[in-house]
């Protein structure tokens, strides 16, 4: 048996043997977690719209935006928000919790090698990768669009 | 030294480990062998600025307590030996420059102790070393923001991986009789089965293992059975699992006196998943409850397998495989 067959085989053994993670329990948690950011999200548009009566709606929505990203890097910075994150998987890395903690969390990491090479170039160590694909995505989806607009 | 077989090689000279010495984090501690993980830290820091820091304090203290175990002078000892999991060794590097003694570094991943014990044995067999100082370390927040994510980042670890222990132990090996002795070693080959999931490390090491027992066996002409426990290093459950398959196959049989420590070392906890592992996961449990029980002599004939993966995160976003390792040493209560 050559070298890549015997590989074959043993990575194929590997996959029916190693556990899977359930799909159910994963969605549900994410579905829970995700949906109670989403609402206290809500939540706080409705409670600033309720002081505010005549602000624009975009407004409101930065607003929102600001408090929930406030919340996620002081948990990180307190050290409990990796907990939540273990629990609701997805459910806390879509909604803009995700990006804050992927931030913050580089920036207290990498803050013992200083200011510069440290919190300065491995800040987006996580969160880079997701910017650069969001732009990069955006870009062929406003090709498409104004391709879309043409005819 | 004598060759026995092709792999295999018999210390013809006594070579004892006269002293030893392990310090565990405070989750190791509260793990499966409370009982006898009597030296333990509740900071992660050790009081220093930076986990690196903290992980070369804790070497420090474990150098000079398995010296101070031995009766013997850190003047006495003619070489260290060891190896830890962050880039260069760098945390043993630094504490060589603190003990002033010969030095050389070894790195085999998770196998450094059994790398060091091997090579320890060898040196003394061959004459001009009378003492050699042998350690292991592993440090879960250094060695985790140089593997993986920042320690505060937000994510869902795989279900298979395996959590990188806070532990280390340091021996001393010496030609002064001792009731613990190293009387075989077996050098492994690097394996590579082409598993690239740098989270599934288990199935990864298991083939190194599986491949090291066998040449030692059939070396040796002896069974799984001969011995009183067989111990692999941080294979954890799953890959623990996988080499008890492989072994069958290969029609050597694992009883009862098999035991994995990286699965063991924790108590069964989800948040743990497969068990422990990294290079001080075997020397500290080596040091603690393997030590006292071949004391106690409830085990004659030992097996230490400890398994390493030996990648770096460069060549795993390169999509490269994990290559693996694992050295084999005989210890006998003598």
């Amino acid at each position: 048996m050559n070298k890549a067959e015997r590989n074959e085989e043993y990575l194929e053994y590997v996959e029916r043997q190693t556990p899977k993670t359930g799909w159910f329990n994963s969605l549900f948690h994410a579905f829970i977690v995700g949906g109670t950011i989403c609402c206290l999200g809500q939540m706080f548009g409705d409670i600033i719209k309720a002081f505010n009566p005549t602000m624009d709606i975009l407004r409101v929505g930065s607003w929102v935006n600001v408090i929930i990203i406030t919340i996620t890097i002081l948990f990180t910075a307190f050290g409990f928000f990796d907990r939540i994150a273990k629990f609701g998987g997805a459910g806390t890395f879509i909604p803009i919790s995700g990006f804050a903690n992927s931030i913050s969390s580089c920036a207290i990491e990498f803050k013992n090698e200083g200011l510069v090479f440290g919190i300065g170039s491995k800040m987006f160590f996580v969160a880079g990768p997701v910017l650069v694909n969001g732009v990069a995505y955006s870009i062929i989806v406003g090709l498409i669009y104004y391709i879309c607009l043409l005819f | 030294m004598k060759r026995i077989g092709k792999y295999t090689l018999e210390v013809e000279r006594g070579c004892y480990i006269i002293g030893k010495s392990s310090l565990v984090g405070d989750k190791e501690k509260g793990g499966t062998f409370k009982k006898y993980m009597k030296h333990f830290i509740s900071d992660d820091r050790m009081g220093e600025k930076t986990f690196e820091k903290g992980e070369r304090k804790m070497l420090e203290i474990i150098a000079k307590e398995a010296v101070k175990s031995s009766t013997l002078k850190l003047s006495e000892i003619d070489l260290f030996l060891g190896g830890d999991l962050t880039n260069q060794i760098v945390t043993t590097n630094y504490v060589a420059e603190k003990l002033a003694v010969p030095f050389v570094g070894i790195y085999s991943a998770c196998s450094t102790i059994t790398a060091c014990l091997g090579v320890a044995g060898a040196l003394i067999d061959a004459g001009g070393f009378t003492n050699i100082l042998c350690t292991s370390i592993s440090h879960f927040s250094s060695a985790e923001r140089q593997y993986r994510y920042p320690l505060e980042f937000g994510n869902q670890r795989q279900s298979y991986s395996q959590w990188t222990v806070t532990a280390g132990g340091g021996f001393v090996i010496s030609t002064r009789p001792s009731n613990i002795k190293i009387t075989k070693v077996c050098f492994s080959k690097v394996q590579d089965y082409g598993v690239v999931d740098i989270a599934n490390m288990g199935a990864a090491m298991a083939v190194a293992a599986c491949d090291t027992l066998c040449n030692f066996f059939k070396d040796t002409k002896t069974k799984p059975d001969d011995y009183d426990l067989i111990a692999t290093g941080d294979l954890g459950k799953l890959g623990s699992d996988i080499l008890r398959d492989l072994m069958q196959k290969r029609k050597f049989t694992l009883g009862q006196n098999y035991a994995d420590l990286g699965h063991s070392i924790y108590l069964f906890e989800e948040e743990l998943y497969q068990g422990g592992s990294g290079a001080g996961c075997a020397s500290s449990i080596l040091a603690t409850y393997i030590w006292e029980k071949m004391m106690d002599s409830t085990f004659k004939k030992v097996l230490i397998v400890a398994t390493g993966a030996l990648m770096s995160t460069t060549t795993n976003q390169q999509g490269d495989a994990i290559p693996s390792v694992a050295h084999l040493v005989e210890l006998q209560r003598v």
